[in-house]
């Protein structure tokens, strides 16, 4: 809808209380989207808000006509919205107020408790903000005070200028009237305006309505007189009703205020502001602005347009690239280079390596290090193996085989190992962790994408390739072939490679050959379950973890007891504090005693859990507690 | 200190009220907070003797709230007229976006203005500014006192803006031009908004 076109500037009398609220509508009608975005106008009803607003609108019309003006009400706006969602068209919706070039938007604190309506603004503000149009908005309290709104929204309305516009004082009430006169071309004796203007009306319209009276009663009984003025009217007028005059809250300061406003508006200039306001948002979608913010600061306003344009195309293209990189590998995704427009080159860069399949799979995780494996007889030969090869990979052991029962880290120590490659090389040699089934997986999902190609160069480009659990490759033809060629490739390049499995390459059933003999053809190390010496210092460090410390004896007991793995281990010690912390003691060994031997304790019965339980049954009345037995029951049924 | 920041959005000016002993500074600092209301009133520091002259100096902050999407706070600082404070002047006065001359309308008292002047041109040129450059207006204070007391503006003129400076008359304890030089000093500064601010 179009602001009617009865309001503009002209007619509006300028007075102290809105000379503020004026000169910042005149700024935006004039620089729409640069000075105050938004205008937030508020004032009691009556005092010209809506004029305002339509004569913005107006104003920017004519000294722009391309600009797309629309002026609407929030009441509209909802029943837009309403209309939109029952068919389904939100989107088109949007869409429509997206290429608005200055929206108005007429007495917002109707937003009140409309949740869905909010969502929908905060989005359509994002999106107008963002390009640097102008919103406009009008209501009857200031946006901090409109209930029950989100935060966010309400933030946004109180993020550009909020003015307010007072209640008129007397030369303007005079101003007003003779305007009124003027339009409606009647003629009054002298000084019976100036005798109507005296009363203090709090709004425009009952002014307006006083002097509808005065009119009317001339043109039935002649031409009123002065002293007649209050006769006409009645009672005398309602005392002043605006929420605080100016006068009372310091005029001087206000209006010193309103000065400052219209200087700033004059001399802030409008280039800074959109590349603020682009950094701005920019900063908010999560790229990086330093391009914009140094233009910010050039003593002279560069090629704006051309400026965000290039930006703006450059976010693109790293959208564009983020995409298809996610498409390959989403770990790629979140490089940094994807979130600065003056690095489109490197990420350009990135998609084309990971394309090639010169990115190489991810690397071992770094939770796992080597500080944190405990040695003892059990794998000290297994560790020492590892340390060789980390220190000279692809050198001594090449295959590193490492094979032992489930649980006593052989996954931590081929974690470790990579780690260490990784740190002694400065991170110049790329190591790739892979699990066997993650292995088989990929190469399936390649097949499927005709990825193949790029899947086998993403290994080959490995600086060294950790395999776990590579029995799961036992009776799976095609994958072993794959394997087979990576592995031959990344040998004969000297990159190193290490394997781990639960048992031995020579037990491993479903595995051909020629890659059990290349499997062999490094070192085998077995780890086994954890000796004595190994579970007293598991146990110890993690009963050290225990809170309140465990009583003595209790290392003792427990690291002489059999554990087939580090996991029984730490599941033992979890059992034992859920036990203690069940009992209200701290850890002993009676009661680990009693726990992990079933000595002296019947197996507790499962607690009754009556909150669970439906409330039905809590009902006594409603529970058959007693049951007869079989001789009540059979005496019940004979009868 | 930047007058404007655009990246966050904030103006600050600092305006240095100047001028010899007892011409009235810090009267036109406290009529300004007596003007401001409640809901904006920062606090007024104000460091006096026991004999009530600025021993230190007043440091008024005014935040004018949301101007143009920027916010907005006037620093408004004065310096101690007494000559002997020349390191608090000159410390009060560095980084200045403007600075307000009050002078002492009083005949007897014109010699003070004109040394305080001096003072003012030789602590800027000390900092490497030109009195000529920074926005700078003057008032005469003081103009309510018997007119066979003080010299009247045109005197004042000729004794102390040989360069045109904004000025205006004022009688800072009842009020009158106090808000007019404010402003008049505002309008001075904030005009540097556009001349190539944003990049000091």
């Amino acid at each position: 809808m179009q602001p009617d076109a009865r309001f503009r500037f002209e007619n509006f009398v300028v007075g102290s209380a809105n000379r503020l609220a004026v000169a910042a509508a005149r700024a935006v009608a004039e620089s729409p989207g640069a000075a105050y975005n938004p205008l937030f106008i508020y004032s009691a009803s009556g005092l010209g808000k809506t004029h305002l607003a339509g004569a913005i609108g107006n104003h920017a019309r004519q000294l722009q006509p391309t600009l797309q003006v629309e002026y609407v009400t929030l009441d509209d706006f909802m029943e837009q919205l309403h209309a939109a969602i029952s068919i389904g068209q939100t989107a088109t919706f949007t869409q429509r107020y997206q290429h608005v070039d200055i929206l108005l938007l007429d007495d917002v604190q109707f937003l009140t408790g409309r949740r869905e309506t909010q969502t929908e603004m905060l989005r359509l503000f994002n999106a107008l903000a963002g390009t640097g149009r102008q919103i406009v908005m009008t209501s009857d309290r200031p946006p901090n005070e409109i209930a029950d709104v989100d935060e966010r929204l309400v933030t946004r309305l109180a993020g550009g200028l909020i003015v307010d516009i007072g209640a008129p004082d007397y030369e303007t009430r005079v101003a007003i009237l003779r305007n009124k006169c003027d339009e409606r071309g009647v003629a009054l004796r002298p000084n019976v305006l100036e005798e109507l203007a005296k009363t203090e009306y709090g709004n425009v319209r009952e002014l307006q309505g006083a002097l509808n009276r005065i009119i009317a009663q001339q043109q039935l009984g002649g031409p009123v007189r002065t002293d007649q003025v209050r006769v006409v009217l009645g009672e005398p007028a309602p005392a002043w009703r605006a929420p605080t005059p100016a006068k009372e809250r310091g005029g001087e300061y206000m209006s010193f205020l309103s000065d400052v406003a219209s200087v700033v508006a004059q001399n802030v200039e409008g280039w800074r502001m959109r590349l603020s306001e682009a950094v701005a948002y920019w900063n908010g979608e999560g790229y990086r602005t330093q391009v914009l913010e140094r233009a910010l600061h050039m003593p002279k306003a560069p090629d704006i347009e051309g400026l965000l344009g290039m930006y703006t195309a450059a976010v693109e293209r790293l959208r564009a690239l983020e995409q298809e990189v996610n498409a390959i590998d989403p770990a790629l995704g979140a490089s940094e280079v994807f979130r600065d427009p003056e690095r489109v080159r490197d990420a350009e860069d990135v998609v084309r390596r990971a394309e090639a399949g010169e990115v190489p799979p991810p690397g071992p995780s770094s939770a796992f290090t080597r500080a944190g494996f405990e040695v003892s007889p059990s794998n000290q030969l297994a560790v020492k193996a590892a340390d060789a090869v980390a220190a000279d990979p692809g050198g001594k052991y090449n295959p590193l085989f490492v094979h032992g029962p489930s649980g006593v880290g052989k996954t931590h120590l081929a974690n470790a190992i990579g780690n260490e490659i990784v740190e002694a090389s400065g991170g110049a040699i790329g190591v790739s962790f892979v699990s066997a089934g993650e292995f088989i997986d990929e190469l399936i999902a390649a097949l499927q994408d005709g990825t193949l190609e790029r899947w086998r160069a993403r290994y080959r480009a490995a600086g060294a390739l950790i395999i776990d659990d590579i029995q799961f490759m036992a009776g799976k033809e095609r994958t072993q072939e794959e394997l087979f060629h990576i592995f031959n490739a990344l040998h004969g390049a000297g990159k190193q490679i290490v394997l781990t499995s639960d048992r031995e390459p020579k037990d491993l059933d479903g595995l051909e050959e020629r890659l059990r003999s290349r499997f062999e053809g490094g070192l085998v190390v077995g780890i086994s379950s954890p000796d004595r010496a190994l579970r007293e210092k598991l146990y110890a460090r993690y009963l050290s973890l225990v809170e309140p410390p465990p009583e003595d004896g209790l290392l003792e007991y427990l690291s002489d007891r059999p554990a087939s793995s580090v996991r029984e281990i730490i599941g033992t010690v979890n059992r034992l504090v859920a036990a203690a912390d069940v009992a209200g003691v701290s850890l002993n060994v009676d009661l680990a005693r009693k726990e992990l031997e079933g000595v002296g304790s019947a197996p507790a019965p499962a607690p009754v859990n009556a909150r669970a339980m439906d409330a039905f049954f809590l009902d006594d009345e409603k529970v058959v507690w007693d049951w007869p037995d079989v001789a009540g029951r059979a005496i019940e049924e004979w009868r | 200190m930047s007058l404007v920041n655009y990246a966050t959005r904030e103006i600050t000016c600092k305006i240095v009220y100047y001028g010899p002993g007892r011409s009235g500074k810090t009267t036109n600092l406290h009529y300004i907070y007596g003007q401001v209301p409640e809901d904006r009133k920062g606090k007024m520091v104000s460091l006096a003797t026991q004999t009530d002259r600025t021993l230190f100096f007043d440091f008024l902050p005014l935040d004018l709230g949301q101007i143009s999407g920027f916010t907005t706070k006037f620093q408004l600082y004065t310096v101690p007229g007494q000559v002997y404070y020349q390191t608090t002047r000159k410390l009060v006065l560095q980084g200045a976006d403007g600075v307000v001359f009050v002078g002492d309308s009083q005949a007897r008292q014109l010699q003070e203005n004109i040394e305080s002047m001096q003072d003012l041109h030789a602590n800027l040129a000390e900092q490497g500014i030109d009195a000529r450059q920074i926005p700078l207006v003057i008032q005469y204070n003081k103009q309510d006192l018997p007119s066979d007391l003080i010299l009247g503006v045109p005197d004042l003129e000729d004794a102390l803006n040989f360069w045109g400076a904004p000025h205006f008359a004022a009688d800072a304890l009842h009020g009158h031009g106090v808000f007019e030089t404010l402003r008049g000093i505002s309008e001075l500064v904030l005009r540097k908004l556009s001349a190539g601010a944003g990049a000091r």
